[in-house]
């Protein structure tokens, strides 16, 4: 079926395979809005218009076996009990020069270290309420607050040591926070094979870029857990906790534990005796030091919180408020990205670190504050409107592509439970060129940089760009027929 | 190793042994039944059918009709179950197995699941081949792949007890009928069945360098139970299987333990036994308790090494 052509201004260059490219308001990471190429992309249009677009799809076709045979698959929800897919890779690479990416990590160590704060806060002394900054019943009526949690003294006062913080880029080139995902990220093996497929498909147009390096980082995820182990364990024995083989990021859980050489474990692996967690092997029980953990809150210890878990390990949090193990990330962390108090991270940072953001949020109604929810209710067919305990791109309304019915039964939902939800602008993401049935046309894109905090705040340079691969989507979510490219750093 | 990642590897081994011996049989019978449909063939496909594993799924039988000689479906679905059951194994411990070893076992098992029921009527000889080599790839890539580490050795223990207790039944099944006649050369009716017997254990060919072609029935239990170098005999795997667990025993630092034990007087006990004593002694005796055997060893491998009591290992 031909496309209807696509709504937007053409490029000066109009030959293939350019010929569909269009320019809208959104940012365009490839050109600029006179339609010439950003100098960092030069390289890349110039080789585009050289390399004939049989050659291209041959490329296409060898990075698509290469993720086969590396069996690299995620399991779509929703559908068949556990369906199996590949992640869908797009040949070109995305860049971001050394001056954003300079900027993009002042913000986000900030903003971490800043939440970090936060969350001690929180679960100890309290201060940021009693003073009024964030509201005491926002924290409390958050699901993710863990009551359990309070008084409770973590490793080095950590909370947060693995983040993936989503980024997009605002029409003026700008850099902004969407989201702060700071439970259990996942991803980021697609961030570190993506670079192995495309040093593999594209190794000159690679080498004749100042790309920098990302494999280290399996090495400075184990430092950070190092780090977090208890003080008299030197030789600490570190695991990373899955939900097991159905879960929908194994794959990363699997390439993980095989990158760092530690041991992958279920939770029928361990088991708690006198407040000390075991593993089970074939040598006898092997005591655990630190739990890398890929497990949500909930399901973590069937005697502490969901009592018909049966993927946790009971007596887990005893054993972890004892500090005879560390668990990371801690219990509770899900309350500092809670879609709804993340409008309050500005001030959260102003409040511990006397600094202003270096990353802006996105503009955020919260449908509990009455000033917000009204005019919410009065936009909804311009506004997108999230559910605040849903992930991966499900419970969300986006306005301008929304039909009545579909609104009138967000505007039950929110009637019903305003916390439940926020609403923010829809925003134009950046659009970055794109292969797509043998033409280069521009698709929108996040970014998600992962950054670890053990002694310190370790960013590898690079992240995971996601794309919203159907033409004018604006959802990048996997489960939503998102896909990814891989993403360079430059010197 | 974790002691689910052990057990894992030690079942997804089992199932794969099991599946192959599924379809040879069921390929051996096939055969068979092209040769001859004599009066007895109620009697003979009632010891086919005893000689075969249980599939890992409930429900699931063998059946061998009488007047279609092309084996049933539900022959197909028990391998299939077994293909299964070991893929699932492996997906469990996608990361202790090679990536060869996966991509093999998953072909396997995507080539039997995709396959139209009709390739199993029309093209039966192809598809239960097609089984065998399968398997026999995987052995052979596994061998040549992993490391021959302590996950390794709970793949040998668990190909060769399986091996050991199939071939054990398999003979209780044949052996019922032809005992008391055990050193006459046999008739020609049943030399076909015989014949068969040897197939089912891949041994034909083998047994005819040691004995020739002259099929004895003290001879074929010779062979094919205190055989030293015949790799699917049951003492060759009673070795095999002595020796992955002493080799567990090793790299666990747990020697001595009755799993270990129990193997070797397994072992032992083929080693030093004599054909004539077996079969004036009670044949069917014999084998019932060599499949005991192969029970216990399996139980012992377990307790010591996957479900222990835990608050004794911890007071020690």
């Amino acid at each position: 079926m031909p496309l209807a052509p696509e709504a937007g201004r053409p490029l000066p260059i109009t030959a293939p395979p350019f010929s569909e490219y269009r320019l809208d308001e959104a940012y365009d990471e490839m050109f600029d809005e006179a339609g010439s190429p950003r100098p960092p992309y030069a390289t890349i249009v110039d080789r585009l218009r050289r390399v004939p677009m049989a050659a291209l799809e041959a490329r296409q076709a060898a990075a698509d076996r290469a993720f086969l045979n590396l069996g690299i698959t995620f399991t779509v929800y929703g559908n068949d009990a556990g369906t199996e897919k590949i992640f869908p890779y797009d040949l070109l690479p995305r860049l971001v020069t050394g001056r954003e990416w300079a900027t993009i990590e002042r913000g986000l160590t900030q903003r971490l270290v800043a939440l970090n704060l936060f969350l001690k806060d929180l679960y100890h002394e309290g201060r940021i309420l009693a003073d009024r900054v964030v509201p005491r019943d926002m924290v409390y009526s958050c699901r993710h607050f863990r009551r359990e949690m309070v008084g409770v003294f973590t490793p080095r006062s950590m909370y947060i040591s693995v983040a993936g913080m989503d980024l997009v880029r605002l029409p003026d080139g700008q850099f902004a926070v969407l989201e702060d995902n700071l439970r259990v990220p996942s991803g980021v093996s697609y961030m570190l094979t993506n670079r192995q497929v495309i040093k593999r498909v594209f190794p000159e147009l690679f080498s004749s870029y100042n790309v920098r390096p990302i494999d280290h980082y399996g090495q400075a995820l184990l430092a950070t857990l190092r780090a977090l182990a208890p003080q008299d364990r030197p030789d600490p024995t570190i695991v990373l906790l899955t939900p097991g083989v159905y879960n929908s990021a194994y794959f990363e859980h699997t390439f993980l534990a095989r990158q760092m050489g530690i041991e992958l474990v279920e939770g029928r692996d361990l088991f708690v005796h006198q407040n000390t967690v075991y593993m089970r092997t074939t040598g006898g029980p092997r005591r655990v030091d630190v739990i890398y953990r890929r497990v949500d809150d909930d399901f973590i210890d069937p005697l502490t919180f969901r009592s018909d878990s049966r993927l946790g390990v009971p007596g887990l949090f005893n054993a972890y408020r004892a500090g005879n193990v560390a668990i990371t990330n801690a219990l509770g962390t899900g309350v500092a990205d809670d879609k709804a108090l993340y409008s309050y991270v500005p001030a959260i940072i102003r409040y511990y670190l006397s600094e202003d953001p270096v990353l802006p949020n996105i503009e955020t109604y919260v449908l509990a504050r009455e000033a917000d929810r009204a005019y919410v209710l009065d936009h909804l067919d311009q506004l997108v409107v999230k559910a605040v305990g849903e992930s991966g791109g499900y419970g969300m309304l986006i306005g301008p592509h929304s039909t009545a019915a579909e609104r009138e039964r967000f505007r039950a939902q929110i009637l019903a439970d305003p916390r439940n939800y926020i609403a923010q602008p829809t925003l134009a993401l950046s659009r970055a060129p794109c292969f797509v049935d043998g033409r280069v046309e521009p698709r929108h894109v996040d970014l998600r940089p992962y950054v670890l905090y053990g002694d310190r705040v370790t960013i590898v340079p690079g992240g995971l760009t996601r794309v919203a691969l159907r033409r004018g989507s604006l959802v990048v979510n996997s489960s939503q027929g998102g896909g990814s490219k891989d993403t360079w750093v430059l010197e | 190793m974790l002691s689910r990642v052990a057990d894992s590897l030690y079942w997804m081994s089992r199932y794969l042994e099991r599946a192959e011996h599924t379809a040879r049989v069921v390929a051996v019978n096939l055969n068979l039944s092209l040769d001859r449909m004599g009066p007895d063939g109620q009697s003979h496909r009632g010891r086919l059918s005893g000689s075969l594993p249980a599939p890992p799924l409930e429900g699931l039988t063998h059946s061998f009709a009488l007047d279609d000689p092309s084996p049933d479906l539900a022959n197909r679905a028990a391998i299939a179950a077994c293909l299964t059951a070991a893929r699932e194994n492996a997906r469990q411990v996608r990361e202790q197995v090679t990536s060869e070893m996966w991509e093999q076992l998953n072909r396997l098992y995507i080539e039997v699941r995709d396959a139209p029921a009709e390739n199993w009527t029309t093209q039966t000889h192809e598809a239960l081949t097609s089984i065998m080599e399968g398997v026999h790839l995987f052995q052979g890539v596994t061998d040549a792949t992993m490391a021959h580490g302590e996950g390794w050795h709970y793949i040998r223990a668990g190909r060769f007890l399986e091996r050991a207790g199939n071939t054990a039944s398999m003979l209780t099944a044949h052996f019922e009928e032809f005992l008391g006649r055990s050193d006459q050369p046999i008739a020609l009716d049943e030399f076909v069945e015989w014949v068969g017997i040897l197939k089912s254990a891949c041994a034909f060919e083998s047994y005819c360098r040691y004995y020739t072609a002259d099929l004895r029935a003290t001879r074929v239990a010779e062979f094919l139970i205190l055989n030293a170098d015949f790799p699917r005999s049951i003492r060759f795997a009673a070795g095999q299987v002595e020796g992955a667990l002493k080799a567990i025993a090793r790299h666990t630092g747990r020697s001595g333990g009755r799993a270990e034990r129990l193997a070797g007087r397994f072992r032992a006990s083929l080693d030093f036994a004599q054909v004539d004593e077996l079969m004036s002694g009670g044949l069917r005796e014999r084998l019932r308790d060599i499949v005991r055997q192969c029970a216990d060893v399996h139980a012992a491998m377990h307790e010591t090494y996957i479900t222990y009591p835990i608050a004794a290992s911890l007071a020690s």
